[in-house]
């Protein structure tokens, strides 16, 4: 049962990761309609960032902070030289060139960092758990994820609801020849919700750094993921994006935990060994496949599009 | 007539054996009732035209017809067979055809091309992977006499693209034509015509009368005066009145909301 | 003999038969046909090699390409059906089937079976959706693979014998593997050709073209695209039944998204919905890919920004290029 907890709250924790990027993902889909395969190369950079500051200045904090000022501006740079001239294409070719920055950013990584990987090792005091319920004891760090990710998650819906950067990300996404007929500098716009969205990404590579990975092709397996939250939830909508992400979550997590397990009450050892990692990876397929059946446009689709 | 106050004429037994009934059809989106218990009968033979102000639900009513749209109330009826729940393609397999206010063609085929697939969606099935179909003199007679028959005999095989815009608005119906309807649904068949084109479309649509129904939503009001049997005016989702043309346009009513203070007759759009 | 319905392919009044574009498929297929001379004049083996994967994968494009070029199903996915049609080969070999007669139609229905399922689900939406959960069903089926401990799990499983097909072929011989995938390739673009210009083929375009138009005038558009989406499954399925026999290996990595990205590439790259592109785009594309890779130790660096700048840039592919189409 403690296990359980335990898991439940791993589960979430992958929610929120997943809500990062996904959040960035639908984003920038709903405003500027592309199709970013190279959204997981901005979480894994900002991973390398965050590594790569670490080791310079010595300081965990200040190395998140400086390695997601650095996943803004690369986000931003990047749609000034590469993005923005994808725009009045289809998604076609989006899938096309955003798969070749994807494979550049892999490449590039493997020349400056090298082919090994890097770790991001945790300040001391983040290196304990506590006792979130009596008997359950939880790493402080993956507390300080969910945390942090929720307090990001809360800030991200003040600044889409209640700025007027909020307001005009909102209509962009509503009518996009309107806001630009109505002389908002929509190249701006597009740059700072692309910028916006890298962030997002970078900081979620940059959190689960210290438990999980910080390696060349990181970025595509959790990339995938964000696509299945985002078709669960609804292209578009933040909301959606985020029950989604925790529904995955915890599907995920707890389907690898128990799934196993579960099987060989049922059925034999052997059988439920060979069938158990295979099933339970397929979980979250499953539950997306469910959505199609049932509401193909997604839990909560965006009213607009 | 029939004017909002009464009720009378709307009745489904006011038309015996309707080609076409609509019975309390509403539809809103968000807060807006862009159908509002739509009631109507159609007898076959008819021309009739809906008319009436822009955003008064006329492009609703022809999705709602057309099968584009589901109403949450209400029941469509085509031939005797309701058919509120059946898909758009189901629809035009038991005879309903219709034509687009958008153009909305295969821009990248010739005209022929375009008609010849609307012949093929009704002769036998298409599970054929081997012959060529444009070989096929089954899919090209027919396509050619519906082209012929909507004044584009001489332009088969021409690309749409290249095709002029009163063209495309032919073509429009010389598809709708091809699928053997029974009841021809004509979404704004003028919108964007020059004058001599429009001449043309309504004599086309004049030589049709009497060998289907015509639903026409239109604009156009020399077209829709010199075309219609009946008439219905729609304004914000709700019929305001029904019935012959003299009366209608005679209407206080009916001339307040749409027509403007003179005599409407003279204009294309009112 | 082009299939590509975009009017900008009207040739102008001239001889029709000799244009750029012929003149370089013809090309292709002269190198294709005459390849194994090399190896058998130089010694290098490795050229036959690169080649034989070189036509499977063409395959693979050719299938993809009926789709994507015809359909406008962009499946981010298909690489999936490298995987099935191979893995069906490497477990059968596995549990002791090694008849070709046994495994090639396995590996084809139990493609043309997920593409079903696959299709049904995924069809119901479009564009963007649509290709992330091609995309989603690719990935799912990749790691069902890697836990496949029987059957190699992530390291993959070698098969000792390939395909036995008694006195008729003998694919041992590198030569005669090599010309079967030619034949494969030349009747799988032969039988795409007849395809897309049946009746079922013009369903499948003019639902491209404008699926809503196709509904009005009363085509049930849905079922004929899942037709289209197994068929598709299926042919490169048997694309991955000869990847495995050529390899005499199987593993997740043939079904890997990049994969499935490369098949796009291909595609993109030869020219979207005409018959010869697949090929052109294959041979480019993947020649390219090794070409690079012998010069740097870093050949993405160079094949990403080549890819982008195709995405921006170039309007009909290569085949687009010479017949100096501009961008739309």
């Amino acid at each position: 049962m403690l296990y359980f907890i335990e898991q439940c709250l791993n589960g979430v924790q992958l929610g929120m990761l997943l809500f990062l990027l996904a959040a960035g993902l639908t984003l920038v889909f709903g405003i500027m309609d592309l199709v970013n395969l190279a959204h997981g190369s901005l979480y894994m950079l900002g991973a390398y960032f965050a590594a790569t500051f670490a080791t310079v200045t010595g300081s965990f904090v200040l190395a998140v902070i400086l390695a997601v000022l650095a996943s803004l501006v690369a986000g931003m740079v990047l749609e000034v030289v590469a993005i923005r001239r994808l725009y009045d294409r289809d998604h076609l070719d989006h899938v096309l060139g955003t798969f070749g920055l994807l494979l550049f950013f892999n490449e590039l990584v493997r020349l400056i960092w090298g082919p090994a990987g890097l770790t991001l090792p945790l300040p001391r005091e983040m290196l304990t758990a506590v006792q979130v319920i009596p008997g359950v004891y939880y790493p402080v760090y993956r507390l300080v994820i969910i945390v942090t990710t929720l307090a990001v998650a809360v800030l991200l819906y003040g600044v889409v609801m209640r700025t007027r950067l909020g307001m005009l990300i909102r209509a962009g996404a509503a009518n996009r020849e309107m806001v630009g007929a109505l002389g908002i500098n929509i190249k701006l716009l597009y740059t700072v919700v692309f910028g916006l969205g890298a962030a997002l990404a970078g900081f979620a590579g940059i959190m689960q750094a210290p438990i999980l990975t910080v390696q060349i092709g990181m970025g595509e397996n959790i990339l995938i993921l964000a696509f299945v939250v985002i078709i669960i939830g609804g292209i578009g909508s933040i909301r959606g994006a985020f029950v989604a992400s925790i529904l995955v979550g915890l599907i995920d997590t707890i389907g690898r935990a128990f799934l196993t397990d579960l099987l060989r009450r049922v059925l034999s050892t052997n059988a439920a060994d060979t069938l158990g990692p295979a099933l339970s990876s397929m979980s979250i397929y499953m539950l997306m496949a469910a959505v199609l059946v049932f509401r193909p446009e997604g839990l909560f689709p965006a009213a607009s599009r | 007539m029939c004017t909002a106050a009464s009720k009378v004429c709307w009745k489904a037994d006011a038309v015996p054996d309707p080609i076409l009934q609509i019975e309390g059809v509403s539809k809103r989106f968000g807060g807006v009732i862009a159908a509002d218990a739509i009631t109507l009968a159609i007898p076959r033979g008819e021309v009739h035209a809906v008319i009436g102000p822009n955003g008064a639900g006329k492009t609703t009513l022809v999705g709602l017809i057309a099968g584009e749209i589901a109403p949450f109330a209400g029941t469509v009826r085509f031939d005797g067979n309701d058919i509120t729940r059946l898909p758009v393609y189901r629809r035009n397999r038991l005879g309903l055809a219709r034509s687009f206010q958008i153009t909305s063609l295969f821009s990248e085929l010739t005209a022929l091309d375009n008609v010849a697939l609307a012949v093929q969606a009704h002769r036998g099935h298409s599970f054929r992977f081997w012959r060529d179909a444009r070989s096929e003199d089954e899919l090209r007679k027919p396509a050619l006499a519906a082209l012929a028959r909507a004044g584009l005999g001489e332009r088969a095989d021409v690309l749409v693209a290249k095709l002029s815009h009163g063209e495309h608005r032919q073509l429009e119906i010389a598809m709708a034509l091809a699928t053997n309807p029974r009841l021809l649904l004509l979404d704004e068949p003028m919108a964007g015509t020059g004058p001599d084109e429009s001449v043309r479309m309504v004599e086309l649509l004049r030589q049709l009368k009497g060998s289907m129904t015509i639903l026409l939503i239109e604009h156009d009001m020399e077209a829709v005066f010199a075309l219609a049997d009946r008439l219905t005016v729609l304004v914000y989702g709700r019929i305001i009145a029904s019935g012959e043309p003299a009366a209608v346009r005679a209407d206080a009513e009916v001339r307040k909301a749409y027509l403007g203070e003179k005599d409407g007759g003279g204009g294309r759009h009112g | 003999m082009t299939a590509s319905l975009d009017p900008t392919l009207d040739a102008p009044p001239q001889s029709a038969l000799l244009t750029p574009r012929t003149a370089l498929i013809g090309c292709f297929l002269a190198v294709l046909a005459l390849l194994p001379a090399y190896p058998l004049l130089t010694g290098d083996a490795f050229t036959l090699t690169l080649f034989t994967r070189i036509v499977i994968l063409a395959i693979g494009a050719v299938s993809l390409n009926l789709i994507m070029g015809y359909g406008g199903m962009v499946s981010f996915g298909h690489a999936a059906y490298l995987g099935i049609g191979g893995y069906a080969i490497g477990i059968l070999a596995k549990e002791g089937i090694e008849s070709g007669f046994v495994q090639w139609p396995v590996a084809i229905g139990a493609s043309a079976l997920y593409a079903l399922v696959v299709g049904a689900l995924s069809l119901r939406t479009r564009g963007v959706y649509f290709i992330m959960i091609t995309l989603a069903f690719a990935q799912m089926i990749y790691y069902v693979a890697i836990g496949l401990d029987r059957y190699g799990g992530d390291d993959g499983l070698t098969i000792y014998k390939r395909s036995q097909f008694g006195g008729v072929i003998n694919l041992n011989n590198n030569t005669l593997f090599y010309y079967l995938c030619v034949a494969l390739l030349v009747g799988s673009i032969y039988l795409v050709g007849r395809i897309v210009n049946s009746r079922f083929g013009l369903v499948i375009r003019g639902s491209r073209s404008n699926d809503r138009r196709m509904r009005a005038i009363g085509f049930p558009t849905f079922r004929y695209r899942l037709v289209c989406f197994i068929i598709a499954g299926a042919l490169c399925g048997l694309a991955g039944a000869l990847l495995a026999n050529h390899t005499n290996f199987i593993s997740p990595a043939m079904m890997h998204w990049t994969r499935s990205g490369d098949l796009i590439v291909m595609v993109v790259l030869g020219g979207l919905g005409s018959l010869f592109g697949p090929l052109i785009g294959s041979v480019t594309f993947l020649l390219l890919e090794e070409g690079l890779s012998r010069i740097t130790e870093y050949p993405n660096l160079i094949l990403g920004p080549i890819l982008l700048l195709v995405a921006v840039y170039v309007h009909g592919g290569i085949q687009g290029l010479l017949e100096g189409r501009r961008r739309a």
